[in-house]
């Protein structure tokens, strides 16, 4: 797909708007993750991903981990503009039954390639991915969404270790940089220090952009598409509820939904008219 | 059964033949030399990832591999599998990936590295995830037919291996092991004494020395926790009307917990669990370890005669 960067902004606004809707609706969820995803996601589907909506499952298809499944608002409302699901399938969004589980599920939903749920394990599973496309002689890739707090857990570094000692060149990694996990600012819950130094040190390519800016995150995607010799990593900085005011940068928008005022508000602000 | 051999050397066996199949790949957390991958390793260094010491990483790249159309077979201690059970869990279980977890060195009867590497816990927990085939063989001839059906699961699995020597029990005798299916080593009427691993060996002495008593007791070999052979416990308890289980395991959760289950839901016998009682190891040899935790085959025939005495 070759959309122009406003094309691509518009197609970010449109999941934005999805997003707040799937957790005002719900009356639960994780917004603030959401919106601070959507610009990287949209991009990288609507420009990179080598997918067929209408053949999900297609052996070849470039793979999408959303190891922070529980942003999943902003990667259903992306799998709903591609035509893997419907606009309709959004209302299911945490109901019995529905495709679109609390976090992101291989098992449920069209177009998800991993079960999420439980942080710190995506990287790993993307690595077994992306060993099994060299093991298939596959040109596919493997893209890998991490968050920033999730690299805490112990075993994202066992991962990122072994990807770089089998030198997995198709494996690439976004990082969302946007500063705030569950309980608090990431500063206050656990100190990260110098992020991309780490990664260098295990061995990765290293590329820092701003995540909401569609220039500068087309040549983020550039910079992983072109490295193939060990693994990449984009390191994206964002804002945590971007899109959204009283969202933005508030550690109380992780998991919570917008009251009826509030999502007013919110609607207004993404340009959205509602009945 | 003169011969002794490991099971673990079993599972190193069926690897090798395994490899015919293009989808098989193998993956070690740094313990291939004990689990004995090793073999499949230095015959097919292209499919077999060393995964360093990383228990969780390597279960969920298996996992990824699995979901690639891979057949992932992953081993390590049966004790530092347990550092990665939630992985096991979301990871595996949850969408029911294919990937074939193995765990060598269970039980006490490991020995003398002491109670930090003797799981006596693994079948308990693996027993409780959906989707997840449990199974602890008792000699090398059973784990390598066991290991060799697990391509055809199309589930994940855990199989419990043990690094001592025990007897070799099924030469020729291979078309009866079948997963999920309980195997008859000897036929009684008195008590059925239902076994797995390093204890099946124990309970056939057992029975021996009970038979000069006059006792005549079955013994079955329950390779397979989980699906358990209800339909074979069924038959037992009507056969025998008292039943033993017997494992180097904790008594909480693993097979006699396991049988307990099967029996209060479903038909009713006196029950005697030998197995280890709510406690840890220590450094010791194999033989040893089992007469101090109380599991060998004085301990499997004292409890037969418990159940026999408790018949109503």
């Amino acid at each position: 797909m070759t959309l122009s960067i406003s094309e691509l902004e518009e197609f970010a606004r449109k999941c934005r708007v999805e997003i707040v809707k799937m957790v005002y609706r719900a009356q639960a969820g994780h917004p603030g993750g959401s919106l601070s995803e959507i610009d990287l996601i949209s991009a990288l589907y609507a420009t990179r991903m080598r997918v067929r909506p209408d053949q999900p499952k297609w052996e070849d298809r470039d793979r999408f981990v959303l190891s922070k499944g529980h942003a999943s608002p902003g990667m259903y409302a992306v799998l709903a503009e591609m035509g893997f699901i419907t606009h309709e399938d959004l209302h299911s969004y945490r109901v019995l039954g529905g495709k679109c589980q609390g976090h992101v599920d291989m098992k449920w939903c069209p177009g998800v390639d991993f079960s999420a749920g439980s942080l710190g394990m995506g990287l790993s599973f993307g690595l077994g991915c992306a060993v099994a496309a060299r093991l298939d002689n596959s040109e596919r890739r493997t893209f890998v969404m991490l968050g920033d707090g999730e690299i805490q857990e112990g075993s994202v570094w066992e991962a990122a270790m072994a990807a770089a000692h089998h030198e997995v060149g198709n494996l690439k990694v976004i990082l969302d940089r946007n500063r705030i996990q569950n309980d608090d600012f990431c500063e206050a819950q656990m100190r990260m220090f110098d992020i991309p130094a780490k990664w260098r040190a295990f061995g990765w390519e290293v590329k820092e952009i701003d995540g909401h800016n569609m220039e500068e995150i087309m040549s983020g995607l550039d910079f992983l598409e072109a490295t193939n010799d060990k693994p990449a990593i984009l390191i994206a900085h964002t804002i945590k509820g971007a899109g959204v005011s009283f969202m933005e940068d508030n550690p109380a928008f992780h998991g919570a939904a917008p009251n009826d005022e509030q999502f007013a508000q919110a609607m207004a602000e993404l340009g959205e008219v509602v009945a | 059964m003169s011969d002794m051999a490991a099971t673990r050397d079993g599972y190193g066996q069926a690897l090798l033949e395994l490899a015919d199949n293009p989808k098989v790949v193998v993956l070690e957390a740094d313990l291939g030399k004990s689990t004995k991958s090793l073999h499949f390793k230095k015959k097919y260094p292209a499919r077999t990832y060393s995964c360093g010491i990383g228990e969780q990483n390597m279960l969920l790249t298996g996992a990824g591999l699995a979901a690639s159309g891979y057949i992932p077979f992953a081993s390590t201690f049966a004790i530092f599998t347990e550092r990665a059970f939630e992985q096991m869990r979301n990871g595996v279980a949850r969408p029911n990936l294919a990937v074939h977890l193995c765990g060598s060195h269970g039980g006490t009867h490991t020995g003398t590295d002491g109670s930090s590497a003797q799981s006596i816990e693994d079948l308990a927990i693996y027993r409780t995830l959906p989707n997840v085939v449990v199974m602890h063989p008792s000699d090398y001839v059973s784990t390598l037919e066991l290991t060799k059906q697990l391509p055809g699961l199309n589930k994940p699995s855990y199989m419990r291996t043990a690094r001592n020597k025990t007897p070799v029990m099924y030469r020729g005798r291979e078309s009866e092991i079948v997963i999920g299916k309980g195997i008859t080593l000897r036929q009684g009427t008195d008590v059925a004494i239902i076994a797995c691993g390093v204890l099946v060996s124990e309970s056939v002495k057992a029975a021996e020395a009970l038979a000069q008593k006059g006792i005549n007791a079955t013994v079955v070999d329950m390779h397979t926790l989980k699906p358990l052979d209800g339909d074979l416990i069924n038959s037992l308890v009507s056969q025998c009307g008292a039943i033993v289980t017997a494992e180097d395991h904790n008594v909480i959760g693993g097979l006699g917990g396991a049988v307990a289950e099967h029996l209060v839901k479903n038909t009713f016998a006196p029950l005697e669990m030998v197995g280890v009682e709510d406690r840890f190891g220590e450094s010791g040899q194999s033989d040893e370890m089992l007469e101090v935790m109380q599991i060998n085959s004085k301990y499997i025939e004292q409890a037969a005669h418990r159940a026999i005495a408790r018949k109503s």
